[in-house]
């Protein structure tokens, strides 16, 4: 469809299918909390405590979770836009930015994000050409040859470019303008995608479109999705595999229907049983949680949903459970859980 | 704003607020007053009547509209609509060039202060909050009082008053805009922050700055002609508003029109000024 003219941008698969696309081990980012004048005393917040996932090539790894939960941390810590404390990231096989491993720069090649807010993801001064056609300059691509392949995108991304190319993000709508996030995002042929809750701010028919367009380019691109959301229903649809988070912890992750069909630990059933039903006789008639989450600073010891959860049990309170097999799906993946109730079952 | 039968030209964001900015009266009549200001005060050795410096006993204070003297003549019998369009070059540097170079300084520091934030920025804008603790009047004339009196010192004087408040302005902008996705979409797309500041947030702190900016021009041209009525601005017998006022104000009960003079002119400009300042920041909203 689009011609790809720049093949050294291009970085080409390398470890072949079965080697995961992004490996990401025991990610951690605490922000401090800045406490009184005369307190001594520092508190965190754990934004993230020991995240561990991998995305396979030409997959997409949903990650839901209540607000607050650390979904969009995580994402921008993978982005590298804020630093980790510590933690480590494998891009296909290189190491990110360590020794032997792939600089920033060229990891940034790869790796796109599409955010949220579409309106101030683009500069109010910039026309939606050259927004678009910027990434790749900064890149070393002639600006003229930049704004063609802008052009080309916009058209790819459903804008007619003779329409669009030299409007302003206000002269847009919604749905538009997250349709040149999405053609920005792509200006230089990234292979991993991180997408920030991209469509939650949409409504919902404009929603299924950019969905869709998304699914397409994803085939059509052989790219991989991160695709952060709290909506079920379009995680659900969009992903391959669902990673759970709860409060800065992942709690349970697997193939998308293994975590819809059977959800292993309280917390994902509760998020299940909170999807609204269309059927009326399954409606939910009482809350599937109480009381809020934790607070995130200095959380409790032991299992952070215990009090929330409805079969805590004195376990739960002392230590912490860690990520354990449910069951070996195939040699790709497998469905873990980190629930004092699963590991007891199977010992 | 979005002509379908215009297409895909969607005119430049300056040229539109030019087009916009004709849409209001008031500021284009006082484009047009500092026009002619600026036209007599640029061609006063070509326009003028008379000497600015050619001073007659016999003529002293003649009044407004005497045959020769349309303004009359002031306390040493010098013409004075001649005096006032030699006076008109100095009050209109006065009042532009202190803003110019605050504006320059301040916007390069309130950009640093803005986007290295931390260390930096505190750093700077505590150094800042010194100047901020006294009123502005009176930190011009204690600079040109340490300076000694003469233009330049009060060009310098007039642009260390101004740059603090730029400097806040510039650094509030930048770090507001600092914090928004498409500086984060700029980062991710791998580019340095030069480019950055460049492309992504001059361009939108510029314009708030710009806005603020022009509505000093008055308070500058003020400012100065209190300096000079002072005797810490240019020294007579050179022609300037501010010490024309001064050099006048014994002429006050006699001939209180040929006094007042000087300081309408003062009041005309800065009223010209601060009405285009205004038509310039609502034709600047029409985005955003």
């Amino acid at each position: 469809m689009i011609k790809q003219t720049h093949s050294t941008l291009i970085s080409e698969d390398r470890g072949g299918p079965a080697q995961p696309l992004l490996l990401v081990r025991d990610l951690k980012k605490y922000f401090p909390v800045r406490s009184g004048l005369f307190t001594k005393e520092k508190r965190f917040v754990h934004a993230v405590d020991n995240v561990s996932f991998s995305v396979s090539k030409g997959k997409t790894l949903g990650i839901v979770g209540e607000s607050g939960c650390g979904k969009s941390t995580t994402a921008k810590l993978v982005a590298r836009l804020i630093s980790a404390d510590s933690g480590k990231m494998v891009f296909d096989g290189d190491g990110v930015v360590e020794y032997g491993g792939i600089a920033l720069k060229e990891f940034r090649k790869n790796l796109q994000m599409v955010f949220q807010d579409s309106f101030a993801s683009l500069n109010p001064r910039l026309t939606i050409e050259q927004t678009i056609a910027y990434g790749p300059t900064v890149h070393g691509i002639p600006a003229h040859e930049a704004k063609s392949q802008a052009r080309e995108l916009l058209q790819r991304v459903g804008l007619s470019p003779d329409q669009f190319a030299s409007r302003y993000p206000h002269e847009l709508s919604g749905g538009q303008r997250q349709r040149v996030n999405i053609a920005r995002a792509l200006a230089y042929q990234p292979r991993l995608v991180i997408l920030d809750e991209a469509v939650a701010a949409l409504d919902k028919s404009v929603q299924a479109q950019v969905l869709n367009l998304l699914q397409e380019l994803k085939q059509e691109r052989q790219l991989t999705y991160l695709f952060i959301s709290h909506d079920l229903h379009v995680v659900h649809y969009m992903s391959d595999e669902v990673m759970v988070m709860y409060l800065g912890q992942v709690v349970e992750k697997g193939p998308v229907e293994r975590i819809f069909n059977t959800p292993a630990h309280p917390y994902t059933k509760a998020l299940l049983s909170a999807i609204p039903s269309m059927n009326p006789a399954k409606r939910t008639l009482k809350p599937p949680l109480e009381g809020d989450p934790p607070n995130p600073i200095n959380p409790p010891a032991g299992c952070r949903f215990q009090d929330r959860c409805p079969h805590v049990m004195d376990l739960c309170r002392n230590v912490s459970p860690v990520l354990m097999n449910v069951t070996n799906i195939d040699a790709f993946s497998e469905h873990t859980v980190a629930c004092h109730l699963n590991q007891g079952m199977r010992l | 704003m979005n002509d379908k039968t215009q297409g895909s030209t969607s005119v430049g964001y300056w040229r539109l607020v030019l087009r916009q900015l004709k849409q209001e009266p008031l500021a284009m009549i006082s484009a047009g007053v500092l026009l002619l200001l600026v036209i007599a005060a640029v061609f006063a050795p070509w326009l003028a009547p008379a000497d600015p410096f050619k001073a007659s006993m016999l003529k002293r204070l003649l009044p407004i509209g005497s045959p020769g003297y349309l303004l009359g003549t002031d306390e040493l019998g010098r013409d004075m609509l001649t005096r006032l369009m030699y006076g008109g070059r100095i009050s209109l540097i006065m009042g532009i060039v202190p803003v110019l170079s605050a504006f320059c300084i301040g916007t390069t520091l309130g950009l640093v202060a803005g986007y290295v934030g931390g260390r930096v920025n505190m750093i700077i804008m505590r150094i800042l909050d010194i100047f901020y603790a006294f009123p502005s009047v009176l930190l011009a004339v204690a600079i040109s009082g340490a300076l000694g009196p003469g233009l330049s010192n009060s060009l310098i004087a007039l642009t260390l008053v101004f740059v603090p408040q730029i400097v806040r302005i510039a650094e509030s902008v930048t770090t507001q805009v600092r914090q928004l996705d498409y500086i984060e979409a700029a980062r991710m797309s791998g580019a340095s922050n030069l480019s950055i500041i460049r492309v992504h947030i001059l361009a939108n702190v510029l314009g708030p700055v710009f806005v603020y900016a022009t509505g000093l021009l008055s308070v500058s041209m003020i400012l100065a002609s209190g300096l000079s009525f002072l005797g810490l601005g240019v020294k007579p017998p050179e022609p300037e508003w501010g010490l024309m006022l001064n050099t006048l104000r014994s002429a006050i009960y006699n001939k209180p029109m040929i006094a007042a003079l000087p300081g309408a002119f003062i009041f005309i400009t800065s009223i010209a000024f601060n009405l285009l300042a205004d038509g310039v920041r609502s034709a600047m909203d029409i985005k955003k």
